[in-house]
């Protein structure tokens, strides 16, 4: 990297000039607080990372919804890997899925007991573990669009057949309608992930915003770039003209990556489902079209969630508020179980398994980042 | 799992292609790679998959983020993590 290319996204005087900016925003609203919401657990690692909540002003408020796959996986989509697995099925998934509760089990547990599970970093390596045996193998699928096209490639591309695909997969758009339409929601604007609208394309959030006259931008990951998404937002909020504004051009086009769109689409329906703690989400999740039933675990296998029903989950994961964490309503802190019975190393809510889970976050960089800031 | 990951491409054969992410050579896929791929391009790669070609103009903006989360070496950065996760894939 050059130095001309560093001064122009760390500029602390930039970033200065946009927090002030950001102050002067909040302030013209007369009220507060103007709360905003992002969806990407990426977007929440930056801002804790890089200290960003100490410069917002103390009347704006940025929440994080529900931008991490991990955590919004149903306990039952969690449920039926774990069943497969523990009737004898190789299952590969990502690393993080690993530990992240089910009812009563985790892979995690399901592996400690003598299952066979491979923790892959990609589908493509998935499909190559199938193909060096016969025996039958299961991917666990998880992740939002950006991922799921990459699901989507390795189907079309003539996959063994012992492997078939148990898809948790998410689709990002449908979900912000329910946190709009959420009784008691305070959100006027949301933060979209540069990553997923490359896929997508921003003309995606077109029809949210006409439905719910609330503005989007698409914003990267630099801390520039999430401070000058946040002002742009602002200033869409305070004119009143709920629109889509691209603050990531350098990613991100109008109509986004056609080719993965077309994969995406020719493999995978919407379909409605839970988002764990979160609501049942009309066309949220993605699910396998009748095409590539033979490639579906679900259809592949019997899969019998009442074995695990002999199994009690912890009498902790009651008290767990990820639920609400992640629909804005209340923050990791004020959780009486955060730090204390739910720590990275036993996780009690699938918040606090993934690298990009709000609490997994807050734990992280401290539990309480807003120095001086909104709360 | 948000993020990709910006890498130079070496080489490229059929719908693979050999990238390198700062010193680390990966074979990718090129799949869903929005425009054709020749060696000397930068992609951004999730999850193995190239999801699209940085345009030449956008390369140093694009890769000054990760400049800085791979000097990072603290093994419970989130951030650090998952980017180093996404060049093992």
């Amino acid at each position: 990297m050059t130095a001309s290319a560093f001064v122009s996204l760390r500029d602390p005087t930039r970033a200065r000039a946009l927090a002030d900016r950001l102050t002067h925003l909040t302030n013209r609203f007369g009220r507060a607080p103007v709360s905003v919401m992002h969806v990407c657990g990426s977007h929440e690692q930056a801002i804790a990372r890089y200290g960003l909540r100490a410069t917002f002003p103390k009347g704006l408020d940025v929440i994080m919804g529900p931008g991490c796959p991990v955590c919004v996986t149903d306990l039952p989509e969690v449920d039926e890997a774990v069943v497969l697995a523990r009737s004898g099925v190789r299952v590969a998934t990502y690393g993080d899925m690993l530990r992240v509760p089910g009812t009563a089990a985790s892979l995690g547990d399901a592996s400690a007991d003598g299952a066979r599970i491979d923790v892959v970093y990609s589908v493509a390596q998935a499909v190559d573990l199938a193909r060096a045996s016969s025996e039958p193998l299961v991917f666990f699928a998880s992740g939002f669009e950006t991922t799921a096209v990459a699901t989507a490639a390795a189907i079309l591309d003539d996959p063994p057949p012992n492997f078939s695909v148990l898809s948790a997969h998410k689709y990002i758009p449908p979900v912000m309608e329910i946190v709009a339409e959420m009784p008691g929601t305070r959100i006027e604007g949301f933060l979209a992930a540069g990553h997923a609208a490359t896929i997508t394309g921003w003309a995606v959030f077109e029809p949210f915003v006409a439905r719910h006259h609330i503005p989007v931008v698409v914003a990267g990951f630099e801390p520039l770039d999430i401070l000058a998404g946040l002002a742009r937002l602002l200033e869409l909020i305070l004119e009143g003209r709920p629109e889509v504004s691209n603050m990531f051009p350098r990613c991100v086009t109008r109509e986004g990556n056609a080719r993965a769109q077309e994969k995406l689409w020719r493999v995978f329906r919407p379909a409605g489902g839970n988002w764990r703690g979160i609501a049942h989400v009309p066309n949220g999740n993605l699910r396998l079209r009748d095409e590539f039933a033979h490639l579906d675990a679900r259809r592949r296998f019997t899969i019998d969630l009442t074995s695990l029903w002999t199994d009690s989950p912890s009498p902790l994961v009651g008290q767990c508020i990820c639920g609400n964490i992640m629909a804005g309503l209340t923050l990791p802190d004020r959780c009486p179980l955060f730090g204390k019975a739910c720590v990275p190393d036993s996780p009690v809510g699938a918040c606090m398994v993934s690298s990009e889970g709000t609490c997994r976050i807050w734990h992280q960089y401290g539990g309480h980042p807003d120095l001086g800031g909104s709360r | 799992m948000c993020l990709g990951v910006p890498g130079k491409v070496v080489s490229v054969d059929g719908a693979l292609a050999v990238v390198d992410f700062w010193g680390v050579r990966k074979t990718i896929r090129l799949d869903v790679v929005d425009e054709p791929v020749s060696p000397g391009d930068y992609v951004l790669n999730h999850v193995g998959y190239a999801i699209r070609r940085i345009p030449a103009g956008d390369i140093e903006a694009t890769l000054a983020l990760y400049e800085e989360l791979l000097k990072a070496d603290d093994a419970q950065d989130p951030m650090a993590v998952d980017v180093k996760g996404e060049m093992l894939a």
